[in-house]
């Protein structure tokens, strides 16, 4: 079938457009965008960065086909939505194969589309853990015939992810797997991530290092200050993060490989990539919603859907990270979806195990930096398609002609409030309970196929 | 009336709570001094030990606590529990509730599992002992043995020494002296005090002398051995050099300052026999006192659900 979504306020910063227009889709692709007006820019004054300001109409127009036949044309109207490529979250669990009882690839991609991702990367540290292509293709395989979105694996760095050998890490990439991370257990051998990082250079793929030094971190499970003093709980120092930062951007440098850090929580690692940057080393950076949305008092009252790795840090982190996304430092906000079962989090804080079920609030949290004035928001846009289509080099996160019809329409006025119990993710884990937040996906086209609620 | 279902910790009390509870010890204090120690109180009640944890002197002690009260005790001891079959915790505290507990009194190496069982039964939870959090029934029964000593504690210079880091006693201590207007100070080695202990307003000291000064109370923390090895101090004779209290030691605080210990004592590591069994300890006190407070605890719990 063939859609035509209406008069919406496209934002697409692969091609530079901001403005009301159309969209035509025909057989799954991008076919025709068609710019009415142009949209004032924002009234806050903002750098002017690249793929910002320019708001040009798209040039394919004229083909000459546009309204010709309507046989099985839906016409959508996004009078009054916003209308953008449809969302990259390039670091989610969906726990399959393995922890089905967490989260399948079939519940995950579903949650994810609701959440206005079309296209996500799944960590490898699934059981079996992703580490040889064997189990890349059983998850492509999956995803295609039980899947809402478009998935990529992530492969292991290292076999078992057990930080002392390389995975076979060009095979991997020949079935599909397009980034390498032994997410949740860092690799603590510097000769070995320096290997990943040369190594990885001939696939020319990233590396995604969680950045944790276990030894300093030990077995800590919330941020270490006064509240891990007063609760009672070990600590984890923000130099867990850092020092692993630092070393890990040394590397990058003396190899010359693709290093993406993940999940940035602190203050101090926000100054480490931004000065990494500065020198021209190639690093990039995201961070989650969490980390600019809460603070380690959420742990308070021993609530373990507020335990997550790294920490939850402190207000200073949080105006920290903001400042590294409205500067750029920080290019992309990611979910770490990591679904559990309500029994695993029902339990001792200690043994509790660390994760957030991220997807289905991610884009309203991330939303809160438009209205604070943190982020526009065609850069807001910028940072969740095509900061991650460029890093992971997929042909995704834009509207281009004739690439896949992913499209998520979004209603910026839309309030709602988080209720875990309708969330469609297996995982119930959020730390967010009861919130109200505005703004949400209402439609998510993927590969041409309409979902909507 | 306490005017809540459960003792969880010295951090959720108010200064009036714990001024109640430690008047209403004072009356059981009484009693447990009797010939014939027991009264009515909670006649029909029942008490479940749950300890995840090994312990004698807590366990037992609210053991009399109940048995003074006429209430019933069943002691759970994990070895023996299904939970070595790999029951869950909640299952184990449902499984407690449903035996008919009026009280569960839980002890456990995990900060923050009174307050989960809290949230989930009806019964009162009593926090005997949560990982490194709190100990609140300890850190008021020494408020209870100091005002007993010293007639106030307000204005008092209270010196904590040892492991404060993974000490829930001391961490309850704390609280419970702060909010009862003493001035307490941290003595300890830099690797088991949390610098950011200072916010709650204690001094910090590294060293013994220097913070021994004139201090009305000393209380002394068990030093684990399991933490030798794990780099927070090299030995414990090197502890004991450092941060043992000797009888040189305890002349610097003032002459009339009490030496407490909430025990097991290691006896020629934190503190000398001769100070242990000596005229300035208060070490026995604590103990008996600690029925009084643990009676008074349960005896105004109860009073919350009537």
């Amino acid at each position: 079938m063939n859609v035509l979504i209406k008069n919406g306020h496209i934002i697409d910063p692969s091609l530079r457009i901001d403005g009301i227009g159309d969209i035509l889709i025909e057989d799954g692709k991008i076919k025709e965008i068609r710019i009415q007006n142009i949209v004032p820019p924002p009234p806050h004054p903002l750098p002017q960065r690249e793929g910002e300001s320019l708001k040009i109409p798209y040039p394919s127009r004229g083909e000459g086909k546009g309204g010709g036949k309507d046989s099985g044309l839906r016409t959508i109207d996004a009078t009054g939505l916003l209308v953008v490529p449809g969302l990259i979250d390039m670091h989610v669990h969906l726990r399959e194969p393995g922890f089905e009882h967490k989260e399948t690839i079939k519940s995950g991609t579903m949650a994810a589309i609701k959440s206005g991702f079309t296209t996500v990367c799944c960590m490898p540290n699934t059981f079996p853990v992703n580490d040889q292509a064997s189990v890349t293709e059983f998850i492509i395989r999956k995803a295609s015939q039980e899947g809402y979105c478009t998935v990529y694996p992530v492969g292991a760095i290292t076999k078992g992810q057990r930080g002392e050998e390389l995975a076979e890490i060009g095979t991997m990439r020949n079935e599909g797997c397009i980034a390498f991370s032994d997410d949740g257990r860092p690799v603590m051998n510097s000769l070995i991530m320096r290997r990943a990082l040369e190594y990885s250079k001939a696939f020319d793929v990233p590396i995604i290092s969680h950045c944790e030094d276990l030894t300093l971190s030990e077995d800590g499970v919330i941020n270490e200050g006064i509240i891990s003093a007063t609760l009672g709980l070990k600590g984890i120092p923000d130099e867990a993060e850092q020092i692993m930062i630092f070393r890990d951007i040394l590397l990058a440098e003396l190899t010359g490989g693709k290093l993406h850090i993940a999940h940035v929580s602190t203050e101090g690692s926000v100054k480490l990539i931004r000065e990494a940057k500065t020198k021209g080393i190639n690093v990039t950076a995201e961070t989650c919603p969490h980390y600019f949305s809460l603070t380690e008092e959420a742990v308070k009252g021993y609530d373990t859907n507020a335990k997550v790795n790294p920490p939850l840090r402190t207000k200073r982190d949080i105006e920290a990270i903001k400042e590294g996304l409205k500067d750029g430092t920080i290019d992309i906000i990611v979910t770490d979806h990591a679904p559990h079962h309500m029994d695993e989090k029902l339990r001792e804080f200690d043994m509790a195990p660390f994760g957030i079920s991220g997807f289905e609030t991610a884009l309203s949290l991330s939303l809160r930096l438009v209205e604070e004035g943190i982020l526009s928001m065609s850069q807001l846009v910028k940072n969740m398609t095509l900061n991650p289509a460029i890093i992971l080099n997929i042909p995704k996160g834009t509207l281009r002609q004739d690439t896949d019809a992913d499209v998520t329409i979004i209603d910026v006025n839309r309030e709602f409030k988080v209720e875990s119990e309708k969330f469609v993710s297996k995982g119930k884990n959020t730390p967010f309970e009861g919130w109200l937040l505005k703004g949400c996906p209402v439609l998510t086209i993927c590969k041409g196929k309409i979902y909507e609620w | 009336m306490l005017n809540k279902k459960d003792l969880l910790g010295i951090k959720e009390l108010s200064v009036e709570e714990i001024n109640l509870i430690l008047d209403t010890a004072a009356g059981f204090k009484d009693v447990i001094g009797r010939d014939i120690k027991k009264v009515p109180a909670l006649r029909g009640k029942t008490a479940v030990n749950l300890f995840f944890e090994p312990s004698t002197r807590t366990r037992t002690s609210f053991e009399l606590a109940a048995k003074r009260l006429s209430t019933d005790v069943i002691n759970f001891s994990v070895p023996t529990s299904s939970v070595v079959k790999g029951e869950s915790l909640i299952d184990t505290a449902l499984t407690v509730q449903a035996l008919g507990a009026d009280f569960v009194i839980i002890r456990h190496s995990s900060s923050g599992v009174p307050h989960l069982l809290a949230k989930k039964l009806k019964a009162s939870v009593i926090n005997a002992g949560d990982g490194i959090n709190e100990h609140p029934t300890q850190a008021l029964l020494d408020a209870f043995t100091i005002k007993e000593k010293k007639g106030n504690i307000e204005g008092l210079k209270i010196a904590i020494v040892g492991d404060i880091t993974h000490s829930r006693v001391a961490k309850s201590n704390i609280y419970s002296l702060i909010k009862l207007g003493a001035n307490v100070r941290l003595i300890g080695p830099p690797t088991l005090i949390p610098k950011e202990m200072v916010t709650l307003g204690v001094e910090i000291f590294h060293n013994m002398e220097e913070g021994l000064k004139n201090v009305d109370v000393l209380i002394m923390l068990r030093i684990q051995m399991e933490r030798q090895g794990k780099g927070f101090f090299p030995s414990t004779e090197e502890y004991a050099r450092n941060w043992g209290l000797s009888l040189e030691r305890l002349s610097l605080a003032k002459d009339d300052a009490i030496v407490m210990h909430p025990g097991p004592m290691n006896r020629g590591i934190e503190i000398v026999s001769e100070i242990a069994d000596g005229p300035r300890s208060v070490i026995l006190d604590q103990v008996t006192n600690g029925i009084a407070v643990r009676m008074a605890v349960m005896y105004l719990l109860a009073g919350v659900k009537r």
